[in-house]
């Protein structure tokens, strides 16, 4: 048995039963990184020595009794997560030399955990884009067909947790980031509750659609990375006080008599054969498990793309207004006013995809198109919070694709953004409305390719899709499955 | 066409960026594309909807107005590109 090949469930019950150390876990993990790596290119920085170390602090720690619930966990981290004293690129050259001065709160809370950060991992720039291919420090390959993309923005995150080069991520997702490359790489993601999990720390894209979530190996361990990451912080004014429980709870509860919705507005043209039918056979593990398969319809649906990049980039243009070359980040020396410091740094630090939204963003709320863009695009969110909420008065969840295909070739989607834009239509929707989504491993295509199952719920309700995965993943037996990588 | 060359130009600068002659036509000619698809909200009457900014309304967080710690003056210019031992320094403004 490799370490590396384990769950997070699995190496506690061997941690505890004295099986194994934290230290085997950590350089089985940093092996496989060293020997996967050149195909993969997950990783952005790798801690070898004080992920080490701090595993051996771990084992110091259970000898005396005195381990938390993740204690010598290797976890890998998505580099727009302040780790202290750390690099955080966000995969952009703009904040290439940026070390991080405070801890994220989900940093920290890992930490306290004895969970060990192995190292940080790549993502589109600043979170923007669905294929990781815009990261400025190498672009992650599928750990499932070389040369096929991860899908993103944490595509890092998928590959590292695929591949076995560590038993969990924390990625963050804005209109799908977490969900759609789980999707893509055949692990587990969750967008949790906009509100459930702090995001102090966490480099900000769009404020208002910000969600940090896990990345695992199957259902249990999404559960237990819940456990520790959710709660109210004080230090995030969008953080809600609301009891989290314990995530592992009703896993096991069976889903009789729960009702689920099929949308149908996400079964419409331009839905890949194969996903359908491995959507359509979620829906039926539900039903012969004893939920009540209904019918329902979201008809707004078809404006989410509209709506979101409206909204994201408006949020981002501004966000990213920071970035100018004073306190932090890329300056360019040469320029002799401060007008040309600024538009120079600016324009060198940042690529094409983020000046892209940049500019979007900053068209939609000038003056004289404020109201025809952006105001318009928040009114029509209120229309599809609206569609959220009555279609939750029929059903506890919804079921559907979290994308419309599986993983395309790398570079296929170079120069057409709205086409990359429009990938986005079936995962961009819970981020406007605020609600908790999932994609569980369903299945894979004639061509080897693994597909997400997206589950979504009403707000804070996130163990009700935790148990409907852990369902689907009984039967389809897809836990922790992971791709032999050719050497 | 929904947007000008000149039209990006000026967005381009209010955003602080410098775009190229090749870039400026480039950013141009899709921004234009991506403002014909979002056209498509206009299918939608929102005559009297509210718009929403977040899921679910968030009220303004404060805490007590008491020193907490933050970050050190070294700390704080650890990350910048210029500096001396106390300042960020910027080129000449006036």
């Amino acid at each position: 048995m490799q370490p590396y090949t384990l769950t997070i469930a699995e190496s506690l019950d061997h941690l505890q039963k004295k099986e194994l150390t934290s230290k085997d876990l950590v350089e089985s993990c940093l092996q496989r990184i060293n020997k996967t790596e050149t195909k993969l290119h997950s990783f952005i920085s790798v801690f070898e020595e004080k992920a080490m170390r701090r595993a051996e602090e771990e084992d110091n720690k259970r000898q005396q009794g005195q381990s938390g619930s993740l204690s010598g966990i290797p976890i890998s981290i998505k580099d727009l997560l302040c780790a202290k004293d750390t690099a955080t690129t966000c995969g952009s050259k703009m904040l290439e030399n940026f070390i991080s001065p405070y801890n994220a709160t989900v940093v920290e809370k890992l930490e306290n955990e004895g969970a060990v950060i192995i190292g940080k991992v790549a993502m589109d720039e600043f979170a923007m884009g669905s294929t990781s291919e815009t990261c400025a420090f190498g672009v992650p390959d599928n750990p499932w067909k070389e040369g096929y993309i991860t899908g993103g923005s944490s595509g890092g995150s998928a590959s590292s947790v695929a591949g076995g080069q560590c038993l969990a991520s924390l990625g963050s997702d804005t209109g799908g980031s977490v969900r759609q490359p789980a999707s893509l790489c055949g692990v587990v993601g969750l967008k949790p509750t906009y509100g459930r999990v702090s995001r102090y720390g966490l480099v900000a894209f769009a404020s208002s659609l910000d969600q940090v979530g896990p990345l695992t190996r199957d259902v249990r361990d999404c559960a237990l990375m819940m456990n520790c990451i959710a709660g109210y912080d004080e230090k995030d004014s969008t953080s809600v006080k609301i009891d989290k429980g314990d995530f592992r709870q009703s896993l096991e509860a069976g889903v009789k008599g729960l009702k689920i919705g099929v949308p149908r507005e996400y079964f419409g043209e331009g839905l890949n054969e194969d996903v359908e039918k491995i959507v359509r056979n979620g829906v039926a593990i539900l039903e012969d498990a004893g939920a009540e398969v209904m019918d329902v319809s979201m008809p707004h649906t078809e404006y989410c793309v509209a709506a979101y990049y409206l909204i994201a980039p408006a949020e981002a243009s501004s966000n990213l207004a920071r970035y100018d070359g004073v306190v932090y980040g890329y300056r360019d020396g040469t320029a002799d006013s401060l007008m040309d410091m600024y538009k120079q740094t600016r324009s060198q630090g940042f690529g094409d995809e983020v000046k892209r939204r940049i500019l979007i963003g900053t068209y939609a709320l000038s003056s004289g198109y404020y109201d025809a863009y952006y105001k318009k695009a928040s009114q029509v969110r209120t229309i599809i919070l609206n569609d959220y909420k009555k279609v939750f008065e029929q059903c506890d969840a919804i079921i559907s694709p979290v994308a419309p295909t599986a993983a395309w070739k790398r570079g296929e989607s170079a120069d057409d953004p709205l086409a990359l834009y429009l990938s986005d239509i079936f995962s961009l929707s819970a981020n406007l409305a605020g609600v908790p989504g999932l994609s569980v491993p369903g299945g894979f295509t004639a061509d080897g390719l693994p597909v997400g199952i997206q589950l979504q719920g009403p707000h804070f309700r996130e163990d009700i899709l935790l148990k409907l995965a852990y369902n689907i993943e009984k039967s389809t037996n897809l836990a922790n499955v992971l791709p032999e990588i050719q050497q | 066409m929904k947007i000008s060359r000149q039209e990006v130009e000026h967005v381009a600068h209010l955003a602080r960026l410098n775009l190229s002659e090749d870039d400026l036509v480039k950013m141009t000619g899709q921004l234009d594309e991506i403002l014909n698809y979002v056209a498509k909200l206009e299918e939608l009457d929102t005559t009297d909807i509210e718009p929403t900014t977040h899921a679910f309304s968030v009220k303004n967080a404060y805490r007590d107005d008491i020193a907490q710690e933050s970050l050190t003056q070294e700390e704080s210019l650890r990350n910048c590109a210029v500096r001396n031992n106390e300042a960020f320094i910027v080129p000449r403004i006036l």
